[in-house]
């Protein structure tokens, strides 16, 4: 795969009122097109996504009406990375040298209100109050802590740990520090997870600009490779986000395949991993998913949190610019959120929040409903 | 087999009868098993014997088209488990005056695990591990002002301990 981001562009998340999602898709835009030293009108191939926000390639009527081909991709947290992998797939084949992946979205406050139905699902699952992602995390995470002998108090350094990288980044939604014991003392939501361990769904735009290894040679800016990016499905045995019932034997999430995958068409390990942003609807998913992305053992987690290992300064940095739990969850952006810090990473740009060492080596995962990962990895 | 709607009144094992007083959510979800019991209705499949809640038409694990009503075990662990703290927006249709209420997943038997709210005792939180019953409770009335019944699992023995 030869394929560089050429330009990175983000309207800021959180609320932002009198701003569509749709409107804030397009100030991402503009804002990639001008990192990378393009212009709308250069771009052959366009892809993009929202859930909330209506449909994505309705940007084309302010940033041009050029007849370029644009797909609208639709697949829950794992949205922008599946529009990363058709962009790549453009560019791969050699249909387009240029290509704008656009991801935004704009959803009411609180938890999201899933419609059974939608998944194949009687209406029974949602009437009765089952329906929650909310309560699938809460039980994943018990489980985990239970079958790993892992400390609750676990879940709360996590979202300090958000809050405070929140805190150094200007895009981010929540940008105040909260204390360990002011978030294991907020209210529950659903136990062992309070308040302030969930992202919550809210509002922002990214986009990207990628181009070929033929194209990014005659662009200014400082080209950030493209590795590889993968996207898996479940599998049955896996315990996944509304399941009236699960097999009695267990098998891997597809995030354990998506970032296996991944990593070997990059040839590259996880231990050559600097810096990562992996899916943390909540404290709890950040933790599974250091061991399902093979980030480190399963089991692991509990000595590289208390040891600050996944810290902005720490050996293995893990969600810089404050994951989902600091920057809401708008669906359709989030994905590509992870690749826009990486990039910033990669490029060392990141500011407050640099990681030290020059970074090469850069991953992200996104997991969501009904059973969907992807993962991508950039190296510089 | 017969239609549990068709089949008289009755309480097994003392449990509260699904259609007794008002409706059950989705009859669907239940039929008798072979001791004429109320028993959560499930399919297996004919080729490799993968059980799923509710019935599919075809096999998850093998996708064979051929599967069968399989009347699920009525006791089993519990797996894991949250608490439901907020009142989820609609489609939940439960009491404007919430209350909160536990869920898990239940082990029967190895069979399958099934996803269920929980009855547990209000003064303590559900525990992984412990023993649980299939029962039948009300959870929320309807516009007519009628109880609706779903299923749910509580725990065998109050205190948790292992039913002696």
């Amino acid at each position: 795969m030869s394929v560089s981001v050429v330009g990175i562009g983000m309207h800021p998340f959180g609320r932002t009122p009198g701003v569509s999602g749709r409107q804030q898709g397009i100030i991402a835009t503009r804002a990639a097109l001008a990192d990378a030293g393009v212009e709308w009108k250069d771009i052959q191939f366009a892809v993009g996504g929202s859930i909330s926000a209506g449909y994505a390639d309705t940007v084309v009527n302010e940033l041009g009406l050029t007849g370029t081909p644009f797909v609208n991709v639709s697949n829950g947290c794992a949205t922008g990375a599946s529009a990363l992998m058709v962009a790549v797939s453009m560019i791969d084949s050699g249909q387009a040298d240029l290509c704008v992946a656009i991801g935004f979205d704009k959803h009411d406050p609180g938890a999201f209100n899933a419609d059974p139905e939608s998944v194949g699902l009687g209406s029974w699952y949602g009437s009765t109050g089952l329906m929650l992602t909310t309560q699938f995390f809460g039980m994943k995470i018990q489980r985990y802590l239970h079958d790993h002998d892992l400390p609750v108090s676990l879940l709360a350094k996590v979202a300090a740990k958000a809050f405070r990288n929140g805190a150094l980044n200007h895009n981010a939604w929540r940008r105040t520090p909260l204390s360990e014991h002011d978030i294991a003392a907020a209210p529950m939501v659903s136990d062992p997870l309070t308040k302030y361990m969930f992202c919550s769904p809210g509002e922002g735009a990214v986009a990207l600009v990628l181009a070929s290894a033929k194209k990014a040679a005659t662009l200014a800016s400082r080209p950030v490779v493209l590795r590889s990016v993968v996207q898996r499905t479940r599998r049955y045995g896996s315990f996944e986000v509304f399941s009236p019932w699960l097999a009695p034997e267990r098998a891997d999430s597809p995030t354990v395949e998506a970032a296996a995958a991944c990593f070997e068409d990059a040839g590259i390990g996880p231990a050559d991993v600097d810096v990562a942003q992996i899916q943390d609807t909540e404290a709890g998913a950040e933790i599974m998913h250091m061991g399902e992305t093979g980030l480190c053992a399963a089991g692991e987690e509990e000595k590289l949190i208390t040891l600050g290992h996944t810290e902005i300064h720490g050996p293995s940095p893990i969600n810089t610019d404050g994951g989902c739990i600091a920057n809401g969850e708008p669906i359709g952006a989030s994905g590509l959120r992870q690749v826009y810090e990486n990039v910033l990473q990669l490029r060392g740009d990141a500011g407050a929040r640099q990681v030290g060492g020059g970074p090469r080596v850069a991953f992200t995962h996104v997991y969501g409903s009904p059973g969907v990962s992807a993962c991508t990895l950039l190296v510089r | 087999m017969a239609h549990p709607a068709e089949a008289e009144d009755r309480t097994p094992d003392g449990t509260e009868d699904p259609w007794m007083g008002g409706r059950f959510v989705d009859p669907d979800l239940i039929c008798l098993n072979g001791d004429g019991e109320s028993a959560l209705r499930g399919s297996r499949c004919d080729r490799c014997a993968a059980i799923t809640f509710p019935t599919q038409s075809s096999c998850p694990r093998c996708a064979a088209t051929e599967m069968s009503i399989h009347p699920l075990p009525r006791h089993g662990v519990l797996w894991t488990y949250t608490i439901q703290r907020f009142r989820p927006k609609t489609p939940y249709d439960g009491p404007a005056d919430f209350e909160a209420y536990p869920v898990g997943y239940v082990n029967l038997g190895d069979e399958v695990l099934v996803e269920s709210r929980l009855s547990a005792p209000p003064d303590r939180a559900p525990r992984i591990g412990e023993e649980m019953e299939l029962i039948f409770t009300p959870y929320t009335r309807d516009a007519d002002g009628d109880t609706v019944r779903t299923f749910a699992f509580r725990a065998v023995a109050e205190d948790g301990g292992e039913k002696p």
